[in-house]
């Protein structure tokens, strides 16, 4: 049986039916891992815990849950009792989690198996993965580019085969780009279905919990479980839906909407392509496929990186050398801070990796007295727009779908000295982000270049299951079955 | 000289919302516990947590705020108040800004026979900081007081004396206190002062430049500082110096404020909507219901208690200075008492007993409101003497007994019998005749002899009511 390309929907009752172990299988992946991870550099730690956990399943010991046997990856900012969790920073670097993130906890209730923690963007900040502290998680389908950011060490887990499924966090684009880049499905779902407990907070406005898989399905099972009702967060909400694989959503007649200002100039010949073609598909299928308009897409990135920056500002002051992670308070002339602001400023420089700064500086400044209402209240205030954009859109079409990013991935260093270059990379994920939507990304094809190219759906807030449906029945139109070959 | 200045006083009150666990964490808010005992990640600031607001410190707010005259807002949002010090774990404060849960509002109170009224400006929440303690070369940090719910309560700036300032904080406590809001324990920190003083020459509308005082614990110390401070920037502007803006703590022991910093060196703090929180919404029929519930203020029933019951002003005062002892009060005369009777009698005898007893609390008084009804409804009805009662109560305190037991007990029913005490006047009358002799040639302070004599007779259980009506007639 080929145990790494195994559906993360099939383990379960494989695994129960005892035709498969846990334990076999948790050993097929981790070999993968233990091969293939120094070259693309996607994992940062295994699960000590994992195998006893393996064990304890196969003895019966486990409550048979929905995801019973299923090795999962988690992006490095989510809590896990136990183990360390570094958001990829120097600041964290040996900070053990004493508590476990509320969502991970679900997919333990389940019967998953947490199998190791993945490489991403320092404190999730970034779209290509190259601000981890811990060095570029790299995409398996050519080494010399990146996965693209923040959840890259998740896409590249589930793309070269670590794990059936991974999670990771979205803030801008951070589960949809990777996944586009390295081949994979990404599900973000509406902000507040998942709790954000446990996860390590970079926008709490915008940050939401989602995941990887091979297959929109696979990459829905464990989300399913992860949406849940937790009081331990004041923004999660009820869903609307009982089950989010539950939904169902015939092409026929469904109204499909193709937003113009998302088929932008720079948009690679390749891509755009590709998305006339599926829409060509779609409408034979029986879509009515509608012209959109989004027309404060362009104030996306301004707005999206001042409130990200002010509220990253903000959630990142705690990381102060005070009760946990680095305090290195030796001044550079080697004697101890004098005073307080020299202890912060010591720790915190050295903490930090330079883009975490970048935002921390342009936060606080844009959050200041005397630039607070022309920065901060005037993003709130655009940000009002673009959420009011898709309400608009959505009179008009069920869905939304369009490329996630420009390009298919860049190379590693490409955009590194051009911090703006890098931010507009982002231009086509940040305004589902800042109206709160879900979205996900899903693999259109090969380029030119034979790199994966995505297709992204966007759906009307807590559509999330109805969304799913619609992507499934995509999915079988586009039939995809690349593999890297790593 | 300092009549040339107006005095110009405004109070920032941080009251403790009486809640079991944290504002926004279900630490414990338990006083006295081990350092660091009452702390959860949330309140640790540990990443990936998340603040959950506690409805019942939104309870008690919104009650507090009502008590105190209130508009509540159906609306208002938190912030985040931003700056580093290591009690902060999160680097942030969660407050309330421009929207806090209520604005406006007033607070009444009776100083020197006038009662006289404080506007308030607004309410917000807020949570506590942890503590620090300073150790020469270290720090310890404290953060059981970490995310304890705080309700700032700020006055305009219309106080005038540093006494009315004092009563107008003392009549904020009672008032939370009695509403069970806050307990008010100066002590412990559970309710804190800053004063903002400024003056200003004598009727001019320009307010001059405010000096915040912190840290003062007691009401007596509000007083002093606030006068300490007036007299402090009066001396600053005769000698032409400049009176600047900035925070001095103030020193009890040496009775003098100094300075703490300058408003130069203070903060941007950066102020937010916290993302974390939804805006805090009132249910209208909820706060209609709590409308509806609110205790009596204590305003309400001094006014009672001296226009309606006859009180004099001080009694009233002095059972109002706490909410148990003005409840018990309630109770005792709720049973029937006389109400100036029962005043009497709890602010003297009660209150003595009750003071002298190290064992007895306001949770556990050794004596029930209707065993000190049925002792005052004997002193009422004439059953008993003064002097008997005290001693009856005295037995009473801590027993189970009821004033009519214990007089059986002891013997100590009253005389009310006129053959019986006509017997023992005779006697007293026949055994001093030189007296009565005395007495009817003028001399009628003898009056009080044989009373005297007659109530040592009868081991005090005659009825002086009785023993005058005979007496007068035999004399």
């Amino acid at each position: 049986m080929d145990l790494l390309n195994l559906s993360a929907c099939d383990i379960p009752n494989l695994v129960k039916q005892k035709r498969v172990s846990a334990t076999e299988l948790l050993q097929a992946f981790w070999k993968r891992g233990t091969d293939l991870n120094p070259k693309v550099n996607a994992l940062l730690a295994f699960n000590d815990d994992a195998e006893q956990r393996a064990k304890n399943i196969d003895k019966g010991l486990v409550k048979p849950g929905r995801l019973l046997g299923v090795p999962v990856v988690l992006k490095d900012n989510f809590c896990l009792r136990g183990m360390k969790t570094t958001a990829a920073s120097r600041i964290l670097e040996n900070f053990v989690a004493p508590y476990t993130a509320h969502c991970v906890q679900r997919l333990i209730d389940e019967g998953a198996i947490i199998i190791a923690k993945s490489n991403l963007d320092e404190f999730a900040m970034g779209s290509s993965n190259e601000n981890s502290y811990f060095g570029a998680s790299k995409n398996p389908w050519d080494l010399e580019r990146v996965p693209g950011g923040s959840s890259g060490g998740s896409a590249v887990a589930v793309s070269t085969r670590f794990a059936p499924v991974a999670l990771g966090s979205d803030t801008g684009g951070s589960i949809r780009q990777p996944a586009s880049f390295c081949g994979v499905v990404g599900i973000k779902p509406t902000y507040g279905s998942v709790s954000r407990y446990g996860m390590i907070a970079f926008a709490s406005s915008l940050d939401q919990a989602g995941t990887f898989g091979k297959t929109v399905r696979e990459a829905a099972l464990p989300l399913g479980a992860m949406i849940h009702r937790d009081p331990r967060d004041g923004t999660n909400v009820d869903v609307p839906y009982s089950e989010l694989l539950g939904g169902s959503q015939s092409l026929k007649k469904c109204r499909v909407g193709i937003a113009k200002e998302y088929m932008v100039a720079g948009l690679s010949s390749d891509l755009s392509r590709s998305i006339e073609s599926i829409i060509k598909k779609l409408e034979a299928e029986g879509c009515e496929v509608v012209e959109i308009s989004l027309p404060h897409t362009t104030f996306a990135i301004p707005v999206y990186y001042l409130v990200a920056a002010s509220e990253a500002s903000s959630n990142l002051s705690r990381y102060d050398g005070v009760r946990y992670g680095l305090r290195d308070i030796e001044t550079p002339d080697g004697r101890p801070a004098a005073d307080l602001a020299e202890f912060y400023k010591m720790t915190r420089s050295r903490g930090f990796g330079e883009e975490v700064k970048r935002r921390i500086l342009l936060g606080t400044f844009s959050l200041s007295a005397g630039h607070y209402d022309a920065f901060y209240t005037k993003a709130c205030q655009v940000r009002r727009l673009i959420s009011q954009d898709f309400t608009q859109a959505f009179t008009h079409c069920d869905f939304v779908i369009g490329p996630v990013s420009t390009d298919s991935a860049f190379k590693l260093g490409e955009k590194t000295s051009d911090p703006i270059a890098m931010y507009n990379n982002d231009i086509l994920t940040t305004p589902v982000n800042l109206a709160g939507l879900p979205a996900l990304s899903l693999p259109l094809g090969l380029d030119s270049q034979g790199l994966p190219m995505g297709l992204q759906v966007i759906a009307p807030a807590f559509a999330d299951d109805r969304m799913i449906a619609f992507a499934e029945a995509l999915e079988a139109l586009i039939d995809f079955t690349e593999v890297p070959n790593v | 000289m300092s009549d040339a200045f107006d005095v110009v006083i405004g109070l920032e009150i941080h009251a403790q919302l009486n809640t079991v666990s944290k504002c926004f964490s279900s630490a414990s808010t338990d006083f006295g516990r081990g350092h660091n005992e009452n702390v959860t990640a949330v309140c640790a600031g540990l990443p990936g947590t998340l603040p959950v607001l506690n409805k019942h410190a939104v309870e008690l707010a919104a009650k507090a705020a009502l008590i105190l005259n209130c508009d509540i807002q159906e609306t208002s949002y938190f912030v985040r108040k931003q700056y580093f010090y290591p009690d902060m774990p999160k680097g942030y404060q969660i407050s309330q800004m421009e929207t806090p849960i209520a604005l406006n509002g007033f607070v009444e109170f009776y100083l020197d026979g006038d009662k006289q009224r404080v506007h308030l400006e607004r309410a917000h929440m807020e949570e506590d900081a942890g503590k620090s303690t300073h150790y020469g070369e270290y720090s310890l940090i404290n953060l059981n007081r970490a995310g304890i719910p705080l309700l700032e309560i700020v006055s305009k700036p219309e106080m005038t004396s540093a006494r009315q300032a004092a009563a107008y904080a003392r009549s904020v406590r009672q008032a939370l206190r009695f509403a069970g809001v806050c307990d008010g324990n100066l002590e412990q920190g559970s309710l804190r002062c800053d004063c903002n003083v400024s003056i200003k020459p004598r009727g001019a509308s320009e307010l001059g430049t405010k000096v915040e005082l912190k840290n003062i614990n007691s009401f007596r110390f509000i007083e002093k500082a606030i006068d300490y401070e007036v007299q402090r920037q009066i001396q600053c502007q005769s000698l032409g110096e400049e009176i600047v803006q900035e925070t001095r703590l103030y020193d009890s022991v040496k009775n003098k404020t100094f300075s703490m910093r300058k408003k130069e060196e203070a903060n941007d703090y950066r102020y937010f909507p916290e993302p974390d929180l939804l805006p805090l919404v009132l249910d209208p029929s909820w706060l209609g219901e709590m409308r509806s519930q609110l205790p009596e203020t204590p305003i309400a029933m001094f006014e009672r208690f001296t226009e309606q019951w006859g009180i004099k002003a001080d009694d009233a005062e002095l059972l109002l200075s706490e909410r148990e002892l003005v409840e018990f009060f309630e109770k005792v005369v709720a049973l029937g008492a006389d109400p100036v009777l029962a005043c009497n009698w709890m602010t003297g005898e009660f209150l003595r007993l009750f003071n002298e007893d190290g064992t007895a609390t306001w949770d556990c008084v050794p004596l029930t409101a209707e065993q000190f009804s049925g002792l005052l409804e004997l002193v009422h009805s004439k059953k008993i003497s003064g002097k008997m009662a005290k001693e009856v109560l005295e037995e009473m305190w801590g027993s189970a007994k009821q004033a009519t037991e214990i007089m059986k007990d002891r013997g100590l029913v009253q005389i009310t019998d006129d053959t019986v005490l006509i017997k023992i006047v005779d006697q007293v009358l026949q055994d001093h005749p030189d007296k009565v002799d005395e007495y009817r040639s003028g001399k009628e302070k003898l009056f009080g002899f044989f009373v005297g004599q007659i109530m040592k007779a009868s081991r005090g259980q005659a009825s002086p009511e009785i023993v005058n009506r005979i007496l007068r007639d035999k004399l």
